[in-house]
């Protein structure tokens, strides 16, 4: 096969492939951004710095590996009570195949309630307010704005806890231990204004508001920040199916109901 | 703050008016017995009551029916398609490889994501016209605010085969002359004459059609949902026949790599002092 432009091709500035001789659907090197990823990355780098440098196209400073390498063992498991874990172990408990755990998880850990959805808005208000605590005070006093999407509005602050009385300790020990390793303005402005803020925004900080700033410092888009949050995310999920997949259903809740509209109501 | 009070009041419950099923005994369905009342329904008229706890006349749903099956393509080149196909040429399972090509139709430029979008255009411009506003003004704001109109354009042509049968079948059920509809071909007109290089497509039809009914914006997105399911499952079904990995193969060199050089990989320590 000719080697050169095909008349369907895919464009990247991400990867390049170098076929076998002979077989142009084998690869014989594997280049990231330059890198050549399985001669001299594999064995001398981390999981950090592969992901970084996919998003980025660039590999991190050590200061950089470091934070997100810790922001990645915060987000690991959000826990069985978090909708997308337990959307995951609904798949798990009934048998259904691995990849339907971690799309559930994924769809359910999506939105504006602790998802994706939501650290995507709070890095967009990273972006617009930075650290200038008036433009804060001003964001978050506007009114909802409805944009017609299929993302219902958000009904609350994007980063902040809806249902919290006070920050978290796990959130405000991530939001401590993240701050004090980040190159970044945010995360240490975000904890020497923290109260401020919830002041501001009527609730307490999230796990989503914490790395939406981390994602931020980092240098990460919205874009990417949305995405490596829902991939962040899984381990958890997958560990949490797995495990409800093997205790069985017996020992999972099933609620009870109260039904508002029940017809045998209405025959009586 | 609010607090976790709401979060109490239902713990461990689920307090609906939606439904429950009662193993053994009996289903409700949105305040009917599923195996009683709503035995003999038709499964759209379900699936149209489960989306709006409304029912629709025969006409409506014989239009609502074919609103999916005349964008129901069995082209596994289209990108929603696609990803079914490929799940059945890697030999995943149907579901999975279904499951992800629906949730891929939620798409920023085709599918549910321009649904919505078109259906809120038509009603916001259709309240402002009722109001005294002129549609110039409202079709200007709307391509400076967006840089488009939703249901307006599309991404590989300008002509949409599916416009000439729903608007013949619509005009057979009598259901062709709708504010919504009007509005529709009104903005249709407007753009072309206007050349804006903008012609209506099927999105924007179906979302007069359906605002015709009375269906909001996010009534109109779930409705949407299944439309395109029936053409993705002949895509799944031959890609699994054919020989595991034929579909669309790729070799290094239908990859354009455009990024940076090839460079040397240092660790940490060969750079940190």
């Amino acid at each position: 096969m000719n080697p050169g432009k095909k008349a369907e091709s895919i464009y990247t500035r991400i990867w390049l492939e170098e076929p076998e001789p002979g077989n142009d659907f084998a690869t014989k090197a594997a280049y990231c951004h330059g890198y050549d990823v399985y001669g001299q990355m594999l064995g001398n780098s981390g999981w950090a710095e592969m992901n970084y440098l996919l998003f980025r196209g660039e590999a991190p400073a050590p200061q950089q590996t470091r934070l997100f390498d810790a922001l990645a063992v915060a987000l690991a498991n959000p826990g069985p009570r978090d909708q997308s874990v337990h959307a995951a172990m609904c798949g798990g408990v009934g048998g259904s195949p691995a990849a339907a755990c971690l799309m559930a998880a994924l769809a359910v850990g999506a939105g504006h309630l602790s998802g994706g959805r939501e650290v995507f808005l709070a890095m967009e208000i990273w972006k617009e307010c930075g650290t200038d605590i008036d433009l804060w005070s001003a964001r978050l006093a506007a009114p909802a704005e409805h944009i017609p999407s299929i993302w219902p509005d958000p009904e609350h602050p994007s980063g902040f806890d809806p249902h919290g009385v006070s920050a978290s300790t796990i959130v405000t020990q991530t939001l401590h231990c993240l701050s004090q390793l980040s190159s970044g303005m945010r995360l240490p402005w975000l904890e020497t204004n923290r109260h401020k803020l919830e002041e501001l925004a009527g609730h307490p900080i999230a796990f989503s508001g914490v790395a939406a700033a981390a994602f931020t410092d980092l240098d990460f888009s919205p874009e990417q920040g949305e995405m490596l949050y829902l991939l962040l995310r899984l381990p958890g999920a997958a560990a949490h199916a797995l495990e409800q997949k093997h205790s069985g259903h017996k020992k999972f809740p099933f609620f009870k109901i109260e039904l508002e509209d029940d017809p045998e109501n209405k025959e009586k | 703050m609010n607090g976790p009070e709401i979060l109490k009041q239902n713990v461990d419950i689920l307090k609906t008016r939606m439904g429950a099923c009662y193993p053994g005994v009996r289903a409700v369905f949105r305040g009917f017995d599923l195996h009683k009342e709503l035995k003999d329904i038709d499964w759209i008229d379900l699936y149209m009551f489960g989306v709006t706890g409304r029912r629709f006349s025969p006409s409506q749903l014989r239009l609502l029916n074919s609103i999916w099956t005349y964008t129901s393509y069995p082209d596994a080149r289209i990108w929603n398609n696609r990803v079914a196909a490929l799940a059945g040429t890697a030999r995943s399972t149907g579901n999975l490889g279904i499951s992800a090509a629906l949730a891929v139709s939620e798409a920023s430029i085709y599918g549910r994501g321009i649904d919505i979008r078109a259906i809120d255009f038509l009603i916001r411009t259709r309240n402002e016209l009722d109001k005294g506003g002129n549609l110039a003004d409202c079709v200007k704001k709307e391509l400076e605010t967006f840089r488009g109109i939703a249901g307006y354009g599309r991404p590989l042509t300008s002509v949409d085969e599916r416009i000439a049968p729903i608007t013949e079948l619509a005009r057979s059920l009598g259901l062709d002359e709708g504010p919504h509809i009007l509005l529709a071909h009104a903005v249709d007109k407007f753009l072309l004459d206007g050349r804006w290089r903008l012609r209506m497509n099927y999105g924007a039809l179906c979302a007069a059609f359906t605002a015709d009914m009375g269906l909001t914006p996010q009534e109109f997105y779930r409705f949407a949902f299944p439309g395109f399911l029936s053409g993705m499952q002949p895509c799944y079904i031959e890609a699994e026949e054919n020989p595991e990995g034929s579909l669309f193969p790729l070799s290094c060199s239908h990859i354009i790599y455009d990024g940076k050089p090839k460079r040397t990989w240092l660790r940490p320590d060969d750079v940190m002092p």
